[in-house]
This record gives structure tokens, C-alpha cells and sequence, in this order.
């Protein structure tokens, strides 16, 4: 145990912001049919007031301001010159680190609501089974390809 | 498929070698397999008939179609199906309506190897397997060939993958080494002596199981009914009146008997079916790396390659471990008949053991070595679980069943529960980790420990992963990337956890993928 921890202490690198939106747009789309149609159930069947909206509230609040905001805290990442790290879970906490050294390939990926917002999601693959490929979304797009693109180098120079 | 167009050249190609088909006894042989497979339905079909006719010859037609439709289907899937062995990769067609064409490149080739299922052994005919790490099902196979031209293909491909692998690498040391000079030391073979022995502790009562499961699935084949035989063993006044009929001592020795029977039978199936997947077990030590033959019926012959073992795996039983018999198994990128892991050693003395280990390039380890003790929050958590998981219901059962029985489940499942808060307590005393300049180590278990030992530089990434409970009291599981396998530590000290990881990405990080040996 003669290496010190060099990793864990330093500060992570916050996704783009425009990350924590996409994800409340993504809330949305789930509540928002969900709580129309609670509403109106609300308005023309026969149950007590509030037993579908209530929890449809809930629901919202948690799927929508909660969930977001705690992603958006929790969610970093850590670029080095030979390894990045990253970090997730709200619940359930995972701190990857990928050695450069071993990306077999590299990916850039944008779905559509990603493109609204110009982020993209950085993934790595290795050879390894458990962490086949190591995904960090919510980059901005730009940024994406730099990441890629230093990768890419330093897979290249360092396998010569 | 009188015609003899079995070499084909195709003009339009300018590679040297020419497309080739396979052995044509390979008919024989896939006919054969198809058959097989037809053989139950087609039994069945015929007894069912008989019940409803007189005559059942109506069938034999039907049955001369089967034969000769799955002949010609073979005949055909023989004709369509061709191979090359270019300049470059490997090249396999098959199909007529669907034409599949695949092409392998060398240096994607992990393995050649080779597997005689008994009808193919008997016509003298391999399948070659070419594993790319693609994982089962999507490998390249070639259906059948004739043993010599297995054994040559085997050897063909393996030199050009490594003519390709070294011209990928050149910092490879023994890319020039001169070829053929296959040199094989045996270090490891189990004779029918120790085959009988470690049959005999593959006791198995999956045989009875299986005539059950036969006779329920072909209930309309057997002479009598599956009702009958349950309303049997159903009437306890029936059997009750059977036992009062003889005497009281004849009944003992008869459920004696039937005891002894089961344990024959459980003893004879774990030989059999150990005689019949390991018969004349040889482990080699060649040039190439480590050569394993094994199997009465189907006989296989495996090569892997010793630098692409990834990791190792050295488990056991709770009851031979008693006689100190292990089993050693390697992780590597190829699969082995399903399963992830290659036995080398399925039956062996720890003895034994450590030379394999050592020539694979790994060390078991010894005294010296400085394992550190996973964190006794996560046993102590683990055992509250299991206390709650299993100590309520005992609870509720005991006070809300009013019978006899509901006291006697209940206590048996407080015993579970106590014996599992005893284990967990054990799995601290005994579950370590460690590690050592070249390896990352693993022993878990009570009764039937298992030691896994991975090569440091070998590991693709490093996880630590926290669930709600293990944040809030500071421990982890440590996720080890590993091609082929998985590699986990769990209960991990935080702190331990990363510097751990901090040691590892230090290896992993120093050495390049390509620079690995492959």
C-alpha cells in the first residue's frame, strides 16, 4: 500500500448544465400525458378529489425537479492525461475509472432531444465483461469530440 | 452429389488458394445428427399409431421420406457449404436460398480448435471451431473435416494469425521463433483411477430426476398410466396394508434396499457421466501453450494460447475439499463447450495445482502474502438482513399456525436463519483480498473457498460501486473489468477500495493494450 489514493480527492469536472434541462424534458414527457389523463379522471369520474392527482403530483415533483437536480449534483467526471473517471448514482453510487490504455473503440452519441440541447454522450468501449462500454452523457457536443479526439491520440501514440 | 466439383476454383479471385468444401462423408455424419434429434417423435409417432391401428406399416413410407428429405438436406447443406483460407483471413460460405458469407480476418482468430461428437469420431471427422472471443453462438465452425486436414488446418491458421499478430507487433520477442518445433510436456492427465474416484464425489441424483421428467413428458408411451402410480403413493392406506401384509423386519430391508439403490444409482451416474466428459483427461504444456484432451464419446482438443489467460479460478466442494481435492479452471477470451471457464484440472491435488499455475505465468499465493480483511460492517449487514429476512416469517409462523407443524417450519426456518448469521459471521473471518506486484486476489467462501488470481496489467477498468446501505457505512464493491469473466471484491473498506483501485490503474495504465501479449 506504498501508492497513495491520486485519484479520489481531486475535484470532478460538473456536466453541462443543459444536461440537468434535457433530463427535466425527459421527466416531462413521461408526466405530462400521465397527469392530463389523471386530471381528467379528476374531472368526470366518481372518486374522492386527489386520489390520481396526488400521487401524478408527486410523480411530477419527483420525476421532473427532484430526480434532475440529484443527477445533475451527483454526475462527474475526471479526464487525467492517462484515464478518465467517472462518476453516477443517485442511489446507487458508481466511480468507474477507464485507463486510456485499454478503449478498444470510442463513440460519440446524440439522440434527438440531446441535439435540441447540443450535448452528446462520450462512450468507451473496452475488452473487459463487466464494463464492456463506459458511458458519460451530457457533455457539450464540442467538447465530446475534443475528449474523443485526445483519446484517439493517446491510443494511437502510446499502442506504436 | 455424384460429381466431383470438390476443389472449385473461382477465376475472379486472385487469392493463391482455391475454395474448398468439406469431407463428403460429412453427408453421413449430419444426416446422422439430424436424425437423432428425430428419433424420439418418430418412436412415439409409431407406438402412437399402433394404438389407434391394426397395421401400422403405413408409417414405414413416411419414415423412408424423413430419411431420405434429411439426406438430401444434408447432401445439400454439404454442396453450398465452402471455405477458403485466404492471404489474410478466413472465409466460410454456406446457404443457398440465404447465402451467408463471413470472412475472419487472422488476426481476430483467438483459437483453432477442434471437437469429434461420437458419430464424426467414428467416420474420422472433426469440427474446427475458430473462436474470436465473439462469445458462443457467433463463432466460425466448419463441419467436418477429415482429422488430418483438422490438424493441418489447425496448424495453417495458427501460424498465419501469428505472422499476423507479429506484424502488428514488432516488439514481439518470439515472433521468429522457428515453427513445427511442437515440443509437449504432459503436466497434468487423470487416469481411470482417479476418474473413478472423482466420479465418485460427482455423486448425482439428476438420473432419477430425469426418468421422472421422461415418463411424465411420454406418459402415452408407458403401459400403464402416471395417474395410476400417483393414486398409488397417495393411498397410505394401500401402502399401509402392503407393509402390515409382510413382516415388520422384510419392510425395513426393503426401504433399506431402495436407499441403497438410490445411492448405487447416485454414485454410477457421477462416474458415468464423469467417465464419459473426462475419459483419458490430458493437460499438455506445447510450444503454443496449454493442450487439453478429454472425453470418451466426444472427444475434444483444446489449445490456449498461455499468455491469453486472463485470470484463474482454484474452487472446490465443501465434502472434497475434506480430501483436499480441487479444481483449477482458467478465464480466458475463448469459450469452452457453454461455460466462460476452461478446466484444466478438474480433479486435482493442490500439488498438482501450483506447477499449471506457474506455468501459466501466475503464482499462487504463499505465506508471505499480506491479504487484508474486507469490512465487518458489510458481514454485519449482511447478517441483519438475512436475521430479518428469515427470522419474521419464522416469528409469524410459529404465532399465527396453530398446529403442531406451524411450531416445527417455524424452528427450521429460525435455524436457517441462525446458520446464516453464523456464516456470515465465518465469511469475515475467512473472505480475503490482496494483492501483489503482478496479480489482484480473491478467497471467498466457508466450507468450499474459492481463489481467483488475476493478472494485474490484464484488467480493462476498475469500478467502485456503493449501494444506499454500503454509503452509508463505508464500505464498497470493487468491479474489476475482465475479458471473459468477471472479477469482483465485495465489502471492501472505502478506503481499501481506492487505494486498491489507485495500485491497479497504476499496473493497468503502464502498459498498452497492443503491447500485451495476445
Amino acid at each position: 500500500m506504498d501508492e497513495t489514493p491520486q485519484d479520489d480527492d481531486c475535484e470532478l469536472t460538473k456536466l453541462h448544465p443543459n444536461y440537468k434541462t434535457m433530463t427535466r424534458v425527459e421527466g416531462l414527457v413521461v408526466v405530462v400525458p400521465l397527469l392530463i389523463a389523471a386530471l381528467v379522471v379528476e374531472a368526470f369520474a366518481d372518486f374522492p378529489p386527489g386520489i390520481t392527482a396526488i400521487p401524478l403530483i408527486l410523480l411530477f415533483v419527483w420525476l421532473v425537479i427532484y430526480l434532475p437536480m440529484r443527477r445533475y449534483q451527483t454526475r462527474g467526471f475526471e479526464m487525467s492525461a492517462d484515464r478518465l473517471r467517472v462518476v453516477k448514482g443517485v442511489l446507487f453510487h458508481s466511480d468507474t475509472v477507464v485507463p486510456f490504455s485499454r478503449v478498444q473503440h470510442l463513440d460519440v452519441e446524440q439522440g434527438p432531444l440531446e441535439r435540441v440541447f447540443g450535448i452528446a454522450r462520450l462512450i468507451l468501449h473496452t475488452a473487459g465483461s463487466h464494463n464492456a462500454s463506459v458511458t458519460l452523457p451530457g457533455l457539450w457536443h464540442g467538447d465530446a469530440v475534443t475528449m474523443r479526439e485526445d483519446i484517439r491520440q493517446y491510443v494511437k501514440r502510446e499502442s506504436q | 452429389m455424384s460429381d466431383d466439383p470438390v476443389v472449385e476454383a473461382v477465376p475472379h479471385e486472385a487469392e493463391s488458394e482455391a475454395w474448398l468444401r468439406t469431407n463428403p462423408l460429412s453427408v453421413i455424419a449430419r444426416g446422422i445428427g439430424q436424425l437423432k434429434g428425430m428419433i424420439i417423435p418418430l418412436v412415439a409417432l409409431f407406438l402412437g399409431g399402433s394404438q389407434f391401428m391394426e397395421n401400422s406399416a403405413f408409417l414405414l413410407p413416411i419414415f423412408a421420406v424423413i430419411i431420405v428429405a434429411t439426406v438430401i438436406s444434408a447432401g445439400f447443406t454439404w454442396y453450398v457449404t465452402k471455405y477458403r483460407i485466404g492471404t489474410s483471413d478466413v472465409k466460410l460460405e454456406t446457404g443457398l436460398i440465404s447465402r451467408a458469407a463471413r470472412s475472419v480476418p487472422f488476426e481476430r482468430i483467438q483459437d483453432v480448435s477442434l471437437e469429434q461428437k461420437l458419430i464424426p469420431r467414428l467416420l474420422g471427422l472433426v469440427e474446427v471451431r475458430f473462436e474470436t472471443g465473439a462469445g458462443g453462438k457467433d463463432e466460425l465452425h466448419l463441419a467436418y473435416v477429415s482429422e488430418a486436414e483438422g490438424e493441418a488446418l489447425r496448424e495453417t491458421i495458427r501460424a498465419l494469425a501469428e505472422d499476423a499478430d507479429s506484424a502488428l507487433q514488432a516488439n514481439k520477442v518470439d515472433a521468429h521463433e522457428p515453427r513445427g518445433v511442437a515440443k509437449s510436456v504432459p503436466i497434468f492427465a487423470m487416469g481411470p483411477k482417479r476418474l473413478f474416484t472423482f466420479g465418485l464425489f460427482e455423486f448425482s441424483l439428476i438420473a432419477f430426476a430425469v426418468v421422472i421428467g421422461f415418463a411424465q413428458q411420454f406418459e402415452f408411451i408407458l403401459p400403464f398410466g402416471w395417474e395410476e402410480v400417483e393414486a398409488w403413493f397417495n393411498q397410505p392406506d394401500a401402502r399401509a396394508e402392503t407393509i402390515r401384509q409382510v413382516q415388520w423386519l422384510t419392510g425395513i430391508v426393503g426401504i433399506a434396499g431402495s436407499l441403497a439403490t438410490v445411492i448405487a444409482v447416485g454414485f454410477a451416474t457421477g462416474v458415468i457421466r464423469t467417465v464419459l466428459r473426462d475419459w483419458d483427461f490430458r493437460l499438455e504444456r506445447t510450444a503454443k501453450g496449454f493442450r487439453r484432451r478429454r472425453g470418451l464419446l466426444t472427444r475434444s482438443d483444446v489449445v490456449m494460447p498461455a499468455h491469453r489467460v486472463q485470470a484463474l479460478i482454484v474452487g472446490t466442494r465443501w465434502f472434497r475439499k475434506r480430501f483436499g481435492w480441487h479444481r483449477l479452471s482458467f478465464i480466458s477470451l475463448a469459450q469452452d463447450a457453454g461455460s466462460a471457464n476452461h478446466d484444466v484440472a478438474p480433479f486435482a491435488q493442490m500439488e498438482e495445482i501450483a506447477p499449471i499455475v506457474q506455468a501459466a505465468g501466475f503464482t499462487l499465493p504463499d505465506h508471505a502474502m499480506q491479504w487484508r480483511q474486507p469490512s465487518a460492517r458489510y458481514y454485519a449487514d449482511r447478517a441483519v438482513f438475512f436475521a430479518l429476512l428469515l427470522g419474521i416469517p419464522a416469528i409469524l409462523t410459529i404465532a399465527l399456525v396453530d398446529e403442531d407443524f406451524g411450531l416445527w417450519i417455524g424452528l427450521s426456518i429460525a435455524a436457517i436463519a441462525v446458520f446464516s448469521v453464523i456464516e456470515q459471521f465465518w465469511l469475515w473471518r475467512v473472505d480475503r483480498h490482496g494483492f501483489d506486484p503482478e496479480q489482484v486476489l480473491s478467497r471467498h467462501g466457508w466450507l468450499a473457498p474459492r481463489l481467483q488470481i488475476a493478472s494485474r496489467v490484464k484488467l480493462h477498468s476498475v469500478e467502485i460501486a456503493q449501494g444506499p446501505i454500503a454509503r452509508r457505512r463505508g464500505y464498497a464493491t470493487l468491479n474489476f473489468g475482465l475479458a471473459g469473466g468477471n472479477l469482483r471484491f465485495r465489502g471492501l473498506d472505502i478506503g481499501d477500495a481506492k487505494r486498491l483501485r489507485a495500485a491497479v490503474l497504476a499496473s493497468i495504465a503502464s502498459v498498452d493494450f497492443a503491447q500485451l501479449p495476445r
